[in-house]
């Protein structure tokens, strides 16, 4: 057993315990970065120099908080000062930020330490990282598969050991679906919980930072970090910090679970609708009580979906015009063609398909019919999420209708690539918390993740009922990728 | 709706985005895919339906109206690029 094979929680308890120092820890997973990476592509920026630097300093002080010196992988849109944040597009290539994301500055306070700068679609507009400007990541459990996106570095890197945990964003899915695709944990956590301050914006009304990591209670341990309310996010909302380990492991005994049946359908993969069953049936012997129930918003919430994230993209990349920062065409003789030749040359294709797409529902003649329409139908999907949250504790559905599929597969058909967030949108457009954990791999040895929804700001029982279904079936003991 | 070639030429004019010959035509089958599976939400009864701005109650946020001098205009120029004597430089517009 390696260090780098070991939950945050387990190399906390031997750090305590004194077996191990801050800069063993920083070590193992910086040899296992440099012999895995260039299989799996996970990272666009790898910080080894200065992190061992960092694990240096630390090795001699004093903890001063629960996660000194545990390493961390962040998602490449996530600003960090002094360190390339490129959103792996051409266009912010060579973007260094001034000053750190909130969520950063948390980490940096606990001292924490950054090995590196996750890959990612571009400007997390994707579903399998095929999208970076840079890199293909590869599936740990199958290099020939993608690892899901738009997380899908930070998915990859902490399915293959290359980081303990790691920071996705999750504007449709980004994090529970890569989670699901590369058999780890993803909590996308409410909206407003987390500070998007220094988050790269794609669609501000529906992007959350979040963790992900190995194991339940490395996600409660992680949310710990990064919540609070801060004043340089609007939206971020002023609730009390809660210590989400204290009810972790309280059990599910009379806790009332919605099994929405549209969700297990037509669209989704049979193995998984059946895998996802049984973990249900899990609860069961666990004391929950379980119930159908009635959610029949699929293909309304896909579709209200693309329309908003696309528009709300469209008027966030106005930004990107070869002024300020970013990248800046040497083909031109004015200043219009200066901001046009930019955009075009760096923007890839799928960041120019979503952009056209929102300019189009926002535009004249179009706004009532697709993007008011969207804004109505939003209401009526989060009055539905109401409803059952007023029978219900917590909802189970699959995280994604498929498993991980392989590269190139879906990359010229991208409706068919939207539809891989089929079960995660919804919880976006209704700012619901949601986590994913595998519950099972299918009969291609890929694993399938399992989606608890919640009520809003009620990650406690999120996460509560995520460790108990962890704790029965071990997964982790169970099923490794071969690597 | 069917969208037109000079409808996605005027929409990406708009979004100032050059289009290549052979990136219309994909776009434009693109657009229209999306566009046909958007039609779903047609079936929705929104009449008496109040738009969602967003999804939080969150109805305000207000801060101290405070100035606070960000001395450090190095490190925002440091990306810019194209600058002159601590400005950012573009081409003349007069």
């Amino acid at each position: 057993m390696e260090l780098y094979d070991l939950t945050v929680h387990e190399l906390i308890e031997k750090l305590e315990k004194k077996e191990i120092s801050v800069l063993d820890i920083t070590k193992s997973y910086i040899s296992r970065i440099d012999n895995k990476e260039k299989d799996i592509n996970a990272f666009v920026t790898i910080t080894d120099k200065e992190a061992l630097e960092k694990a240096n300093e630390l090795i001699d002080g004093k903890a001063s908080s629960k996660c000194y010196g545990i390493p961390i992988g962040i998602k490449d849109n996530i600003c960090t000062n002094g360190t390339k944040t490129t959103c792996s597009s051409k266009m912010l290539e060579n973007f260094v930020s001034p000053y750190d994301a909130t969520v950063v500055e948390k980490i940096n306070n606990e001292n924490m330490i950054c090995l590196g700068k996750m890959n990612m679609d571009e400007f997390a507009m994707g579903a399998s990282t095929e999208y970076s400007a840079f890199k293909k990541t590869k599936n740990p459990w199958d290099i020939e598969r993608v690892p899901g996106g738009s997380s899908g570095g930070s998915a990859a890197a902490v399915a293959a050991n290359m980081v303990p945990w790691a920071l996705g964003s999750d504007t449709g899915g980004s994090i529970r679906q890569p989670a699901s695709f590369c058999g780890v944990v993803g909590l996308k956590p409410t909206y407003g919980l987390v500070s998007r301050y220094g988050l790269v914006a794609f669609a501000s009304s529906l992007d959350q930072i979040g963790p992900i990591t190995k194991d339940v209670e490395d996600s409660a341990l992680l949310l710990n970090v990064l919540t609070g309310h801060d004043e340089k996010d609007s939206t971020s909302v002023n609730v009390e910090k809660k210590n989400y380990l204290e009810h972790l492991k309280d059990g599910v005994e009379g806790l009332k679970i919605g099994v929405p049946k549209e969700f297990f359908g037509e669209g989704i993969n049979e193995e998984i609708s059946k895998s996802v069953k049984d973990a249900i049936d899990k609860y069961k012997e666990l004391g929950a009580t379980v119930e159908e129930c009635s959610l029949d918003i699929a293909d309304q919430a896909l579709a209200t979906y693309y329309i908003i994230a696309c528009a709300e993209a469209s008027s966030n990349l106005g930004r990107f015009d070869g002024i300020r920062y970013g990248y800046r065409t040497n083909n031109f003789t004015n200043l219009n063609e200066l901001f046009r030749n930019s955009r075009s040359e760096a923007f890839g294709d799928e960041v120019k398909r979503r952009i056209i797409l929102g300019t189009y529902v926002l535009s004249s003649g179009y706004y009532d019919a697709y993007y008011k329409k969207a804004q109505k139908v939003r209401t009526i999907i989060k009055n539905k999420f109401n409803e059952l949250f007023s029978k219900y504790d917590v909802l189970i559905t699959p995280t994604a209708p498929t498993v991980a599929y392989k590269i190139g597969e879906k990359c010229n058909n991208p409706l068919e690539m939207y539809l891989a967030d089929l079960c995660t949108v919804s919880l976006n457009i209704a700012g619901l918390p949601g986590i994913s954990i595998p519950c099972g791999v299918n009969s291609n040895n890929m694993p399938i993740g399992m989606q608890i929804i919640g009520k809003q700001f009620d990650e406690e029982t999120l996460l509560k009922t995520a460790y108990a279904y962890e704790q029965k079936t071990k997964f982790r003991e169970t099923y490794k990728p071969e690597l | 709706m069917k969208v037109s070639k000079e409808e996605l030429l005027h929409i990406a004019n708009l979004a100032n985005l050059n289009l290549k010959e052979e990136e219309v035509n994909s776009y434009l089958e693109n657009l229209q895919d999306i566009l046909n599976f958007a039609n779903v939400l047609n079936n929705v009864d929104t009449s008496n339906i109040d738009e969602t701005i967003g999804s939080t109650s969150n109805v305000n946020a207000f801060r101290k109206d405070e100035v606070k001098v960000f001395e450090d205009t190095e490190a925002l120029l440091r990306n810019a690029p194209e600058k002159e004597n601590n400005m950012f430089n573009v081409p003349k517009v007069i």
